[in-house]
């Protein structure tokens, strides 16, 4: 499907992109690019299921899971985060079946989707808060520092070493991205985003196609949380999960365009650059301002962009070229059956 | 009598009582956002954030005016009126037309807004309100008065509700836009209108929750946090939009955390009924009185 050029821009992009630190190594700006690259990672991951309508509110969870379990195994068993990493993921992976099953098994879909995996966010958060002898509670919880070998323990202290293993599992998630874009059950999900039931007629096991992208999704997403985790170097419940990231990975997905590839990163990218200009711009004297400015441009962006910036850009540079999908539509629901 | 009491544990029954207690409370916060899930078919993510600012209202006119409390109290509802108003026509109403999601992130986004415009406004500090209302003992059960009148004005509130949605044309109006929306425009309904009057009554119903939960709880930016989710567990497993299974659910939920909250802490009172609410998915997945099909 891609074309030459399309694949000498990415490779051209991809090499500038790791030369990069080698030839500017200013650390606040690397220190950015970082938080850019993982936060991409989280957004794409939970682009992954957006795109096909699974609006989730449910990955701080997953995220927070991630980072606490990698953490709080290192901590407390000394376990390196390679094996904390997988077990962390496995973790969220188990509870987003849990969860997913029944709303799957059972047809729950939008506004009851949204607010159970809102409530599971919350949830997570409150395990974190109430379990505060092990995670140390709203307070915050700091990995150990590894007295010996840095790469047993994934803790690295110059800046270059988290450019490049952020930029490699970024570009991971670019490439799952496009692997699903290209896999059959891309299309198996669209039918469902359409019509669940006729999807089922056709053959789709609606069920099982969800849950895969779910599992997915979650997996990837507490990937993310674990590689934020042992970046920071210190989480709280507040920053890895609860209903605040959440929403912030579904605008920042919304904002950059949930259906291309490059979207959720774009989105990133203005997110996260964003709010460091209105926290600079306001210095540490008026405390909250900067997401002031921040929820309200989101919610103007919903309004007059819900395709997204890079999404608008792009449908403006190919007019025409191929039917929007349904979901993709700001059609009036006129027929509503069963309302 | 004291036989009675000796039956069961003397914690228990209190456990019990300030579940119904705080049951009526949630029952209330439910029923504001299954009117507004009902009719104009919007959740209100910021829904817990509209009762925040609720609380920092009361605050304010207790504290920095000096208004009695039940002088308070119908400015506050009033106020909360007035936004749930302005939310509606200044977000939701450009959004009818875009899909649900769309208009579910909004109000997200608005969550973020009234959050940091608290912080910005009034700081991070815990602030209360700093009246103190006796402590009712009966036997050797202890209930805050605050629990029992919060308890009684959510009663009040809700059955004033259902007479306003029962006796008055303006609210027979907005029953029948839940049941049809398409149909009632042709009716001579103004669709517009009813969808206002519907959000001022749905932020009422939050003013009014705040006006009872300043009572018992401390105001700081990110109170909406410790209920918003476990209101949207309570109307979901009521079902988004039906009213009884929201007043029960509220119930149900009340006393699985009160009861949690007896052998642990708070949080894992919430945690388990996290738990329920999985386990009833699974059991009764669109909702507790839904009709099997």
């Amino acid at each position: 499907m891609m074309g030459q050029g399309r694949l000498a821009a990415w490779g051209i992009g991809l090499a500038a992109l790791v030369a990069l630190p080698f030839v500017y190594r200013d650390p606040y700006h690397l220190h950015i690019l970082v938080l850019i690259l993982i936060w991409s990672f989280a957004y794409t991951s939970w682009s992954m299921m957006g795109r096909f309508g699974l609006v989730s509110l449910g990955h701080g969870g997953f995220m927070g899971i991630g980072a606490y379990v990698t953490a709080l195994l290192w901590n407390h068993l000394g376990w390196s985060p390679w094996i904390g990493i997988p077990i962390g993921m496995v973790a969220a992976g188990a509870l987003a079946l849990i969860v997913g099953y029944p709303c799957f098994r059972f047809r729950i879909t939008g506004h009851y989707f949204v607010l159970v995996t809102l409530a599971l966010s919350g949830i997570v958060l409150q395990v974190i808060t109430a379990t505060r002898d092990y995670t140390g509670g709203s307070l915050g919880y700091t990995p150990n520092r590894a007295p010996g070998d840095k790469l047993w323990a994934l803790q690295f202290d110059d800046k270059i070493t988290w450019y490049l293993i952020a930029l490699g599992v970024w570009l991971f998630g670019i490439m799952v991205w496009h692997w699903v874009d290209r896999s059959m059950a891309r299309y198996a999900l669209e039918a469902i985003s359409e019509d669940e039931d006729a999807a089922a007629a056709a053959g789709v096991d609606v069920t099982a196609e969800k849950l895969k992208i779910t599992l997915l999704s979650a997996l990837m997403t507490a990937l993310a949380g674990a590689i934020y985790c042992q970046y920071q170097m210190f989480i709280t419940p507040d920053t890895v999960s609860g209903i605040a990231v959440s929403l912030q990975m579904v605008f920042a997905a919304i904002v950059g365009g949930l259906f291309v590839s490059l979207g959720p990163t774009f989105g990133a990218v203005i997110t996260i650059l964003l709010a460091e200009t209105l926290r600079i711009g306001f210095g540490t004297k008026a405390v909250g301002w900067d997401n002031l400015v921040y929820g309200v441009l989101l919610v103007l962006f919903i309004i007059f962009l819900p395709k997204g910036i890079l999404g608008s850009l792009l449908d403006r540079l190919k007019p025409q070229r191929k039917v929007p999908r349904a979901h993709e539509q700001e059609a009036v629901q006129i027929a509503r059956p069963g309302a | 009598m004291q036989a009675f009491f000796d039956i069961f544990d003397i914690y228990l029954m209190e456990a019990v009582i300030n579940g119904i207690l705080l049951g009526g409370v949630l029952a209330l916060l439910a029923l504001g956002l299954n009117l507004i899930f009902g009719v104009i078919d919007v959740t209100w993510i910021c829904y817990a954030e509209l009762v925040m600012i609720g609380m920092y209202a009361m605050y304010f006119l207790v504290q920095s005016y000096g208004l009695s409390y039940f002088v308070a109290a119908p400015l506050t509802i009033l106020l909360v009126a007035l936004l749930g108003a302005a939310l509606h026509y200044l977000v939701i109403a450009p959004l009818l037309t875009a899909p649900p999601i769309n208009q579910l992130l909004a109000t997200g986004g608005v969550l973020f807004v009234l959050q940091s415009f608290a912080t910005v406004a009034f700081g991070i500090d815990f602030r209360n309100l700093g009246i103190r209302l006796p402590v009712l003992a009966f036997g050797d059960m202890n209930f805050s008065y605050a629990r029992l009148l919060s308890f009684l004005a959510a009663l009040v509130g809700m059955v004033a509700v259902y007479l306003f949605m029962t006796r008055t044309f303006t609210g027979t109006a907005i029953r029948a836009i839940s049941q049809d929306r398409q149909i009632m425009a042709l009716m001579g309904v103004d669709t517009k209108r009813i969808y206002l009057i519907t959000s001022a009554i749905g932020g009422g119903l939050a003013g009014l929750a705040a006006c009872l939960l300043v009572l018992q709880y401390d105001v700081h930016p990110f109170v909406g946090l410790s209920f918003g989710p476990i209101t949207f567990l309570i109307c979901v497993l009521g079902g988004l939009g039906n009213f009884i299974g929201g007043f029960i659910a509220a119930f149900v939920f009340a006393e699985i955390i009160s009861l949690g909250g007896l052998f642990s802490d708070l949080e894992w009172g919430y945690v388990l009924a996290f738990a329920f609410f999985i386990v009833m998915m699974f059991i009764r997945p669109a909702g507790l009185l839904a009709r099997r099909r």
